[in-house]
């Protein structure tokens, strides 16, 4: 499906095939950006990307510069090449938004995301668990004695590996944040 | 000096320092105290509209026809729910306009009030920006921040919603030279490098076409007289979008007329064909390329605008230049110059004799009548009977409209408001007022089918109220033209719900309100009807009853390129394959 959501093929011959039919390789991007923290600054972000049909993998906002009134929102988004351009051009021009980093483009850039998880076991499962948080670097936040809840900072993939091993020792909930990201060096 | 006043008298105040003259509206509960402010002064005029639909069409009809910000003040609930679709219609065609909205009290808010909507909700994305002013010391340095937005960059509607309380409360008042700094700063110059390019590209181009838009006219009257330098110097051909008619004039030697779906044959096959293709403040958009795959295969592609988005947004070019249309055209005329006013006469020559074998096709012509009225032959019939007179043409939506576009001659900009992007059935009448009330001794003329007049038709009594002389040219065919047009091309010439059927005899509506009513259904006594138009002194309905089954040809069937255009009835036989009838 096509971000449009219209069948493939239903419109090589439309009007509206607004997508280049040879830059089909679909790309992650982490956009930074800096809007006015201002009522309503969010939905509009947002509204733009449901509006027009773009992805939204991850969305993370709180104001970085009190003084100056400025958030930061951190966006992870997909799209070829071409959308991923049109959606910087789209951001870039709201009045609110000051700047718009392709974080993904930029160069190197260190991404983290926080993570809270909540184990339920007994047992040789409950020990497991405390090993594997171990091995994570993740901390125990909150335990009783059926139960623990596990912090951990991370990148999403790494996020996504613990999980993968919590679930059969008794995963119960998740809480993730959302991606935080800078890019590396000055 | 600041002083402190009331969040209602801040409005008024604000206005005034921002140069309004005039102001479009209907009161309501919750602009009470901004409507007691009015009353109590005489420096702007305020025109009571009938429908809040009205008031926002207006404001566009007066912005576009002046190039000053519209400005319309509505109530909260209802009055705002009436306004979005005149401001989506603004945001589609970047008419700057300024709309107030009352809102229920602070306190009220999220309540459920009494004719509460949650109005900057949903006008979010029907507004280049709005706000909810929730204190009165922040009232006016939004309402000076609205106009700057509205005006600046790409210009677009803004809105302001004012909470009843808001109103009453005492503030300070901020003077515009007062207010913090906006950041919102366009970038009006164009680089270097790049105008640098496309002059390169513009002294060897063989085959090359200007495809202006409606930047050209939001420029300002500079551009379009550096558009005509340019087109004059280089002796490259111009066609237009439908937004863009009148920013080079349609007597000039270089015009091929209107492009796109329904646009000329030179035009159309001269952006087929062309080599280097110079966008000047046109978006690419789907009624101007057809099938984009086959959109101009063998060009080069420049871009001027100074919206970014729209650069590659939908056709890649070659070179994207980002700025204002005026000071780009001046940097680019400046180094064309510079650099000896280079082009190459003799690939030019062999095009425009092309062109000329295009334009000898003739494709405007119709099969003309003794008995019934044509369309094509009113529109040449009113063409002929006002050229040279100060005038001013709006439009309804629909096959009218794209006659109009093509056999009415715009000598200027601003003199032809249309709604292009949103395709508003309703916008011509209100916006002949708004005209109307910009120029008040100037000829405006709507040029309407009767369907979409119908749906604003209460705004004749703001003209009756106003004097404001608008002439209604309906074209009756008692048909939705357009649809029905399209019904038989597409759906086997099943005509559903396409015609008008108990339509009102309009010389007996222009009697109730006021007005003169004229009829004709006779191509014989044309001339005299519209002289007779012409000559009264106060607003016309003129129903002109024409010949139902007119296409309006030339036509680009959805998802068929430029070069695939139907010319006539006799072309049009099983043309649109099943593809095509999913579009609009």
């Amino acid at each position: 499906m096509s971000p449009l959501n219209i069948k493939t093929g239903s419109t090589s011959h439309s009007a509206y095939d607004l997508r280049d039919p040879h830059a089909e390789v679909i790309e992650a991007h982490t956009l930074a950006v800096i809007v006015d923290n201002e009522a309503g600054v969010l939905a509009r972000v947002i509204g733009l990307f449901s509006g027009r049909g773009y992805n939204i993998d991850s969305l993370t906002v709180a104001e970085v510069d009190h003084t100056g009134h400025l958030s930061r929102i951190t966006i992870v988004t997909r799209g070829t090449p071409q959308v991923i351009a049109q959606i910087k051009a789209q951001l870039g021009r709201m009045v609110p938004v000051h700047d718009v980093h392709d974080l993904t483009e930029e160069g190197p850039s260190v991404q983290r995301e926080l993570a809270l998880f909540k184990v339920a076991g007994r047992g040789e499962h409950r020990i497991e668990a405390l090993r594997l948080a171990e091995i994570f670097r993740a901390h125990v936040v909150d335990s009783t004695l059926e139960s623990f809840v596990f912090e951990m900072t991370g990148t999403p993939e790494k996020i996504d590996s613990f999980a993968e091993l919590m679930r059969p020792l008794g995963l119960r909930e998740i809480a993730r944040t959302g991606v935080a990201a800078l890019s590396r060096g000055v | 000096m600041t002083k402190s006043m009331t969040g209602a008298r801040m409005v008024v105040q604000a206005l005034k320092d921002q140069g309004v003259e005039v102001v479009f509206g209907y009161p309501g509960g919750a602009v009470l105290p901004i409507y007691d402010e009015i009353f109590q002064q005489n420096d702007i005029r305020h025109i009571l509209v009938r429908h809040e639909q009205g008031a926002i069409h207006m404001a566009e009809g007066y912005a576009r026809s002046t190039g000053k910000v519209g400005v319309a003040l509505v109530t909260s609930g209802p009055g705002a729910t009436n306004a979005v679709t005149g401001l989506v219609d603004a945001l589609m065609d970047s008419i700057p306009i300024v709309v107030l909205t009352g809102q229920v009290p602070t306190f009220a808010i999220g309540t459920d009030a009494f004719q509460e909507a949650d109005t900057v909700g949903i006008t979010r994305p029907c507004t280049k920006m709005n706000w909810l002013v929730k204190d009165t010391a922040k009232l006016s340095e939004t309402i000076h921040k609205a106009f700057h937005v509205a005006r600046s960059g790409r210009p677009g509607p803004v809105l302001i919603d004012i909470p009843k309380d808001v109103q009453f409360a005492d503030a300070e008042y901020v003077p515009v030279e007062k207010i913090k700094p906006i950041h919102y700063q366009p970038k009006v110059k164009g680089d270097i490098d790049q105008i640098t390019r496309l002059v390169e590209m513009i002294e060897t181009a063989e085959r090359p076409v200007f495809y202006t838009g409606g930047g050209v006219i939001n420029s300002g009257p500079a551009a379009s007289q550096l558009l005509r330098e340019l087109a004059e110097a280089t002796g490259f051909p111009v066609t237009s979008t439908l937004m863009g008619l009148g920013a080079y004039p349609a007597s000039g030697k270089n015009w091929l007329g209107m492009l796109g779906m329904h646009g000329l044959y030179e035009a159309n096959l001269a952006m087929h064909g062309c080599d280097l293709m110079i966008n000047i403040g046109a978006r690419f958009d789907d009624r101007i390329t057809g099938r984009i795959k086959d959109f101009s295969p063998h060009s080069r592609k420049a871009h001027i605008d100074i919206d970014a988005s729209s650069i590659n947004k939908v056709v890649r070019v070659d070179v994207p230049i980002l700025g204002d249309v005026g000071h780009v055209l001046e940097d680019l005329l400046r180094i064309w110059k510079s650099r000896g006013r280079k082009v190459n006469k003799a690939g030019l020559a062999t095009w425009w004799k092309q062109i000329n074998e295009w334009r000898a096709v003739k494709c405007l012509t119709y099969n003309n009548s003794a008995t019934i009225i044509k369309p094509q032959y009113a529109l040449e019939r009113l063409e002929a009977l006002t050229k040279g007179m100060d005038r001013y043409i709006t439009t309804e939506v629909g096959q009218h409209q794209m006659w109009a576009a093509q056999f009415l001659g715009f000598e200027g900009p601003n003199r032809w408001m249309t709604s292009g992007g949103l395709g508003t059935m309703g916008y011509g009448l209100p916006a002949s007022i708004g005209v109307q009330i910009a120029h008040p001794d100037a000829l405006v003329i709507n040029v309407a089918g009767e369907a979409s007049w119908l749906m604003n038709m209460q705004e004749m009594g703001t003209a009756m109220q106003f004097r404001a002389p608008v002439k209604q040219f309906i074209l009756n065919n008692e048909r939705l033209g357009m649809v029905r047009q399209w019904q038989e091309l597409l759906h086997g010439e099943r005509y559903s719900q396409s015609w008008s059927e108990s339509l009102p005899d309009f010389v007996k509506l222009a009697e109730a309100f006021g007005c003169k009513g004229i009829k004709c259904s006779d191509p014989k006594d044309l001339d005299d009807a519209i002289m007779e138009m012409l000559r009264y002194d106060g607003p016309v309905i003129f129903d002109c009853l024409v010949e139902k089954h007119e296409n309006c040809f030339p036509m680009i069937p959805s998802g068929k390129p430029h070069n695939e255009m139907l010319l006539g009835d006799a072309d049009t036989q099983g043309v649109i394959e099943a593809k095509g009838a999913v579009l609009v």
